[in-house]
């Protein structure tokens, strides 16, 4: 029987933090640290002083009164990000996003008639407005060892804006590392009728989004500069659409990664594609295009129970075999990318998809780079997240064994220098899906 | 980790463009210069010289086709094959939606027809609306992406609607009228369908002087907000212009009459009616307006608009002047064109040009790319089918079809393909058997049951 810890908080009071009072510096010493950013240190320690990171090196003498962690036998490594989790988000509702709630009795919303009345349009949302510091599946994930997720409102076609979260905090608010990372959008169509109902609406509508946010901005000037002109009408779905940092196109198959890249090309958007499972056949064109790259782990599988007459499609066939070798084939192109985790709901499954992709060729250094600086360099806090270096936010995953060897476990992990351990397992036998 | 290339995007790569080509000992149906028994020399993706006797350019790749018939590639001019989305049948005027957005590669219809003979289709925007979205006029060069696919001389185009289908007040999700969650759309009737044509106009008409104002103003140095740029309206300003070709889905005279006569009041041409049944009771008047009548040979009777229909129609237009060709609307159809135009020689007694011409120039004319397109004349791409008895004949196979000089389909290659491909997939299957094995939760004690 395994011991059961319930304790989560580690050596440091995270209401000390709260409090805004000075914490004790912490060292973890003599530890095999690999900062992403640089070569890895075999004996290396690092210093943490008021959540951030003072040193990294070789040997680093422990300041008065720091708190010492003798690592020896185990492996720093930044803290891993999990992209476009849902992770501290409410359940999606069941309307969908801009259409108000579908009480019985009341009166149906109104049906869109055009771009005009911005179907599906809501990037006045913020994921950092609604993170719940009290979601379970924040305890699980630092377990996995993730130490920061990038969370966004995912419904409609323009869903709304992402935040960078840190895994701990007493509050939502301190959670939040970025309250405004990007855009996430859709190809959602509009399936309660009403416009858009088919896939070319709903580009011809974001097209014309675009050509609009730019007209307002437009308008705006002008009218400023010359306020006896007819007053333009505030807009709220065109405010902030063109200064999104990045923003996120679904593309999971060659031609939608050849149709996103040419929509944004047009449009001059800087994009950053999520999904690119058949990405394996446009490994030079994604390196190319300068665009984020977010490869979904979760690869595409064979339906359960298939019918064995069915003959699938060769190009679905290949996909299926290949998809987790499009990481692989991207790093080795030298193309930067991260992994996306959206439809895996528990952690472990996302390090056995890891797996699946170093099985498929990808190395493990990439792999490490694409949940740590990969995924802080797509969202823009590569200068506070991702690595382990001086001055950056002491978020750190530390394991014993090589992260994705077999046997290997997460130990702790380190958010703003505060170190939590992981939950006790699950026990399997309680897992309905493993007394089938 | 090795790249797959699909087995069939293999034929595209392994004939390049160059060097030049020389097809020889056939039977060159040129469709627009008669026939000639000879060779045709094939550079740079173009045609270069037909003849009895020509110079053989040296270094020229020979085929040889002897007792084998030579036509140019046909060209479907109402097609719905290699899209994601066809309907955007939410509202009434939905001309701001594009084809050429959602394009698919990877259907293979395409390669289908391309079996057939066919190496152009003009892939329309369905009838679900008066006034639908824009079209896409393609190559069907097979392996390609989505972007190379286009044909770039293309001009511009339009689905239009008439009938049943836009007077259906939108089913955006196919369900029939009275289903729950139905988009009642405008209008119900067809003197409403009238009316959207009236209302989108005269607002395209507004817009564009809204953009004369705004220029007006701006040149004699007044502060002004430019209109937003609107781009339901925008195509409707291009068709008002010329710019944009209008193919109008019709099945009865009496509507296309009416479209006739609004578009004349409003000032723009119908390119081209489609389907157009009823195109023998309004021919005079198609032909004195111009447009073109692009329809099926014999297919008729699928709903009530669709009744008063005859086999002669073809050459009824044909006899009348209307320019008249003969076209899909079908993934199957459009692998048998050949066939469809040689009714027309049974029913109606066209001869054998006329019946070609009705899959391959007139298209090419009504399409405004006939420049290119559509016959077998020194300056034209090189989009050629050779075929293995005359193409009018019902037991004539596409053997090899070449778009701009590039083999995309050959007969023999796809039996061997056909069986590189099986085990492939055989391959494939296993392995990913295997995979689901070891995923499988390991049989371990047998489970016991209660009791």
């Amino acid at each position: 029987m395994r011991i059961h810890r319930r304790s989560v908080l580690g050596m440091l009071s995270a209401s000390a933090l709260a409090r805004g009072q000075s914490r004790p510096a912490l060292l973890i010493r003599n530890a095999r640290v690999v900062p992403v950013s640089g070569a890895v240190l075999a004996k290396g320690s690092v210093l943490i002083e008021d959540g951030l990171i003072a040193e990294v090196g070789e040997n680093i003498a422990a300041p008065p009164g720091a708190n010492v962690i003798e690592a020896e036998g185990l492996t720093v490594y930044p803290g891993l990000i999990d992209c476009l989790s849902n992770v501290g988000m409410p359940e999606p509702s069941a309307s969908p996003a801009g259409r108000g709630p579908l009480t019985p009795g009341a009166a149906p919303p109104p049906v869109s008639r055009g771009p005009e009345d911005r179907p599906l349009t809501t990037p006045w949302l913020k994921a950092a407005d609604t993170l719940r510091a009290t979601d379970r599946r924040i305890g699980t994930a630092r377990s996995a060892g993730f130490t920061s997720a990038v969370v966004f409102p995912t419904s409609g076609i323009f869903a709304g804006q992402g935040a960078v979260i840190n895994l701990a905090g007493e509050t939502a608010g301190r959670m939040i590392v970025d309250p405004a990372v990007g855009l996430y959008t859709t190809l959602a169509t509009n399936r309660g009728g009403g416009f858009p109902a088919a896939l070319m609406g709903t580009i011809a509508y974001i097209r014309q989004v675009y050509i609009d946010a730019e007209h307002y901005q437009l308008a705006q000037r002008i009218y400023k500069e010359n306020p006896s002109l007819a007053r333009p009408a505030y807009d709220r779905a065109l405010e902030g659409i063109l200064d999104a940092r990045v923003t996120l196109f679904p593309a999971v198959g060659a031609r939608e990664i050849d149709r996103m890249l040419r929509l944004t090309k047009e449009l001059k958007i800087k994009p950053a594609l999520y999904g690119l499972h058949e990405g394996f056949r446009r490994v030079e064109e994604l390196r190319a295009s300068g665009a984020g790259l977010l490869v979904n782990l979760r690869w595409p599988e064979a339906p359960r129970d298939q019918d064995p007459e069915d003959q699938e499609d060769l190009k679905v066939l290949e996909l299926r075999d290949q998809a987790p070798a499009t990481p692989g084939l991207l790093a080795k192109a030298g193309a930067k990318f991260a992994f996306s985790t959206a439809g895996i709901d528990r952690p472990a499954d996302i390090m056995r998809a890891v797996k699946k992709a170093i099985d498929a060729g990808l190395p493990q250094a990439d792999a490490v780079r694409a949940m740590t600086l990969g995924a802080a360099e797509i969202f823009g806090v590569s200068q506070r997240l991702g690595s382990i270096e001086r001055g950056k936010i002491a978020n750190l995953t530390v394991t014993k064994g090589e992260l994705f060897a077999d046997g290997s476990r997460v130990q702790y992990v380190i958010i703003d220098g505060t170190k939590f351990d992981p939950l006790p397992e699950e026990n399997p036998a309680a897992r309905p899906e493993a007394t089938r | 980790m090795k790249l797959v290339i699909p087995a069939l995007c293999a034929a595209a790569t392994i004939w390049a463009a160059d060097p030049p080509m020389v097809v020889q000992n056939a039977e060159i149906l040129t469709v627009t210069k008669g026939k000639v028994k000879g060779l045709m020399v094939v550079e740079n993706g173009k045609i270069k010289e037909i003849g009895e006797k020509v110079m053989v350019p040296p270094g020229a790749k020979v085929v040889d086709a002897s007792g084998q018939y030579i036509l140019p590639g046909i060209i479907d001019s109402h097609s719905h094959i290699a899209a994601d989305s066809i309907n955007e049948g939410s509202i009434s005027v939905s001309s701001m939606v594009r084809i050429e957005d959602v394009l698919n590669p990877d259907d293979v219809s395409i390669y289908r027809a391309l079996a057939g003979g066919t190496t152009m289709a003009n892939v329309l925007h369905g009838s679900a609306n008066a006034i639908g979205g824009q079209n896409s006029l393609i190559k069907l060069r097979w392996g390609k992406k989505a972007d190379e696919l286009i044909f770039d001389k293309a001009v511009p185009s339009i689905k239009f609607a008439l009938g049943e289908n836009p007077k259906r007040q939108g089913n955006p999700s196919g369900r029939g009228v009275g289903a729950a969650n139905v988009n009642l759309r405008y209008p119900a009737t067809r003197m409403g369908i009238e009316d959207v044509y009236v209302e989108a106009f005269t607002r395209a008409k507004e817009y564009r002087k809204s953009w004369q104002d705004y220029e007006a103003k701006k040149a004699k140095g007044e502060a002004a907000i430019p209109p937003r740029r609107d781009l339901q309206l925008e195509p409707l300003v291009e068709v008002l212009e010329g710019k944009r070709l209008v193919h109008v889905h019709a099945y009865r005279g009496d509507e296309m009459l009416m479209m006739i006569r609004v578009a004349e009041q409003i000032g723009f041409k119908v390119t081209s009616f489609e389907h157009v049944l009823e195109g023998f009771k309004v021919a005079k008047e198609m032909a004195k307006h111009g447009a073109a009548g692009a329809g099926f040979s014999d297919w008729w009777a699928f709903k009530i608009e669709a009744y008063d229909a005859i086999p002669y129609n073809m050459a009824i237009m044909t006899r009348k002047g209307v320019l008249a060709s003969v076209n899909s609307d079908s993934a199957d159809t459009i692998r048998r064109l050949n066939t469809e135009a040689a009714k027309t020689m049974k029913y109606g007694g066209l001869t054998e040009e006329e019946a070609l011409k009705l899959v391959t120039i007139n298209p090419a004319i009504h399409l405004k790319v006939d420049q290119y397109v559509g016959s077998l004349e020194p300056g034209k791409d090189a989009d050629f089918v050779i075929w293995d008895k005359h193409p009018l004949s019902s037991y004539a196979r596409a053997q090899q079809v070449y778009i701009d000089g590039v083999k995309y389909f050959d007969r023999d290659q796809d039996a061997t393909q056909r069986v590189q491909q099986q085990a492939k997939r055989k391959g494939l299957l296993e392995k990913q058997r295997a995979e689901q094995r070891r995923q499988a939760p390991t049989a371990g004690a047998p489970q016991r049951r209660p009791q």
